[in-house]
């Protein structure tokens, strides 16, 4: 039982770092921090990939001419797509916080909400009238 | 020339908006670069129109990128379903473009004009990227890149109302959530398998039998999916984000985003995990069928209540997904014909439905209920189309709602399904309220003010009324799209694809 958990420690510490980052992605309210929580959750599927290529024993997969074991490098070329991808979606939420802080004065999701029902209540008694 | 080029059209679809973008970008003035998105657009509309020729001439297209070989290099694979969609999506893409020179010009600073049509190039590229390719990682990426440019262009939409812009961060946050959910699946299915080529997995995925890791990798693959579909009750950041993207944006996203979302589902479920896999038998049972029953009720209940026509177009969208969803649950041939048609479909009239409110907007100025007030009078031709894809919406004969809706109802009496045919007619009857009440402000009520409202240009009556005749057209002589969508269904059902 302990032996197989600590034979498969790596997908324990993608366990907690994956539900580490969906929790702050739902709990907080905080943009930025909601944003920090979006990248330790797709980190921890970054490691999934990494840790899934490698092969006991093996080097880096770099031709030598000699016959050797060496660990499966495509998955690390899909994480370096897939860390594009990230840091595109990082800059690009980032970029809307900031956004969001000219146009509302504030990056705490309740008062941005607060704002927009103002706003519609504004919008339902001007119609009322 | 283009004898030479066409072998390539399979790559070239999705390659020449892609390229295009960055040079979009760089002309920097937006009516420039409005018309080299125009070029570029109706040149994808032809590629696309080559292609399902093609594909009905002489079988499925396998491209090899690179001329590297499956399952080593990226495949790009066309059958009959990927044509028919490459088709809706560069269609729709077409034809709102001519549409989106005014409406931007009102809706969008002069400043984000080039930007606006770079990031509609990019996300026209990653729709076109997602339908083409038979390589899952490919499915992905182009994903992403259609994606990160949809929150882009719905955040463009803050020049008239601030509100966007959470409403895009929200988007980014859950469209993100689902796309790793997405990588996390095809992760565990790399795992076990060791390829990524969707006809290898579809191969080798059986030969493993009752596999948790595959179970576990489908479940993802489909909350992941469902998040990027607007899958009840994963359709949270929708209405939102259609309320506040610019006029066009909406009208592209609601035909465009969410159906091919619905078709990479389709992909997965059908040829990649094949339905000889009980798990997903299961789960599309019993899973899908009460969530896609409940899309249609609450969605459409929720839509009634809307002050906002835009967010209640938004509401009826998950509403009509919850019919393709319901299509896919039933499993059979007639029941996935009905969603392969309902695709197509569902982007004729909400494309129609939201660019007559993106007509409204430009020369009204509002998308409130309110501001429709006589506008039955002021713009005759703008609510004549509105209310006529309002009846394609409803399901009205002679509309093609009617067609999707009565594929939708055959497929449920086929598996003997009574109440769930009854329910798919009393949603139908439920999206009447929410018609009537835009159809009635626009005819039956006065005008507050005096301000002459003119008619809109000429640029946004075209492109609207072309999608309004196709609604009429497709509804009334039925047999292309059924043909296409009745052998789609079948090689889905048959195995491989």
């Amino acid at each position: 039982m302990i032996q197989d958990i600590l034979a498969h420690y790596n997908y324990w510490i993608i366990m907690v770092l994956m539900m580490i980052g969906i929790y702050i992605v739902a709990s907080r309210g905080n943009l930025i921090k909601k944003i920090v929580g979006l990248n330790i959750f797709q980190t921890s599927v970054f490691m999934l990939y990494i840790t899934m290529g490698k092969v006991e024993g093996g080097t880096a997969p770099i031709l030598t001419g000699k016959p050797e074991v060496f660990s499966n490098p495509l998955p690390h070329v899909l994480i370096l797509t897939a860390i594009v991808v990230g840091v595109a979606t990082t800059a690009l939420g980032l970029a809307l916080v900031v956004r969001i802080r000219e146009a509302y004065d504030t990056i705490e999701e309740d008062e941005v909400r607060d704002q927009d029902n103002a706003t519609v209540a504004e919008e339902m008694s001007r119609a009322a009238r | 020339m283009i004898a030479a080029l066409e072998p390539h059209l399979a790559i070239l679809q999705v390659v020449v908006p892609l390229i295009s973008a960055p040079l979009c970008s760089m002309l920097r003035r937006g009516d420039l670069a409005w018309m080299m998105a125009m070029v570029v657009s109706w040149l994808a509309f032809a590629m696309s129109i080559a292609l399902l020729a093609q594909v009905m001439a002489t079988g499925d297209i396998s491209y090899h990128v690179g001329n590297w070989a499956p399952p080593w290099g990226i495949e790009y694979r066309i059958d009959a379903v990927n044509a028919f969609v490459l088709l809706i999506v560069s269609g729709i893409g077409a034809v709102v473009l001519p549409y989106a020179k005014k409406s931007v010009e009102r809706e969008i600073k002069p400043s984000r004009r080039a930007h606006f049509y770079t990031a509609y190039l990019l996300c026209l590229a990653g729709l076109l990227g997602v339908t083409a390719t038979g390589d899952a990682f490919n499915v992905f990426v182009f994903l992403e890149i259609s994606s990160l440019s949809t929150y882009t262009l719905v955040a463009l939409g803050a020049d008239a109302d601030r509100r966007a812009l959470p409403a895009a961060y929200n988007y980014l946050v859950m469209g993100t959530v689902g796309a790793t959910f997405f990588v996390i699946g095809l992760g565990l299915m790399y795992m076990v398998t060791g390829t990524l080529n969707m006809a290898d997995l579809a191969a080798r995925l059986p030969e493993l039998g009752a596999n948790r890791t595959v179970d576990a990798a489908f479940a993802f693959i489909v909350v992941g999916l469902g998040l990027k579909l607007a899958m009840f009750p994963m359709h949270v950041w929708l209405p939102n984000a259609y309320t506040y993207a610019p006029s066009v944006v909406t009208a592209f996203l609601a035909a465009t985003a969410t159906k091919v979302a619905v078709y990479v589902l389709l992909r997965f479920v059908f040829t990649v995990f094949g339905t000889g896999f009980e798990f997903a038998a299961l789960t599309l049972t019993w899973v899908l069928i009460p969530l896609a029953l409940a899309a249609m009720f609450v969605a459409t209940i929720a839509a009634i209540y809307q002050v906002n026509v835009k967010r209640l177009l938004a509401f009826s969208s998950v509403a009509q997904l919850g019919y393709m969803v319901l299509g896919i649950g039933m499993l059979s041939t007639t029941g996935l014909t009905a969603t392969i048609l309902h695709l197509f479909n569902h982007a004729l009239m909400k494309g129609a439905l939201f660019l007559a409110i993106g007509a409204v907007a430009y020369r009204v100025g509002s998308t409130n209920i309110e501001a429709m007030r006589g506008l039955g009078k002021r713009m005759p031709w703008t609510m004549a189309a509105f209310s006529a894809g309002g009846l394609s919406l409803i399901g009205v004969p002679t509309t093609v709602g009617f067609i999707s809706k009565w594929y939708l109802v055959m497929a449920a009496i086929e598996n003997g399904w009574w109440p769930i045919a009854v329910l798919i007619v009393a949603s139908s009857l439920l999206a009447i309220f929410y018609v009537w009440k835009v159809i009635e402000a626009a005819y039956f009520r006065e005008a507050d003010d005096e301000t002459a409202i003119q008619e809109a240009p000429m640029s946004m009556l075209v492109p609207l009324w072309l999608l309004v005749l196709a609604n009429f057209y497709f509804g009334i002589d039925a047999e292309l799209t059924t043909s296409v969508a009745t052998t789609a269904a079948k090689a889905f059902l048959g195995g491989g694809g």
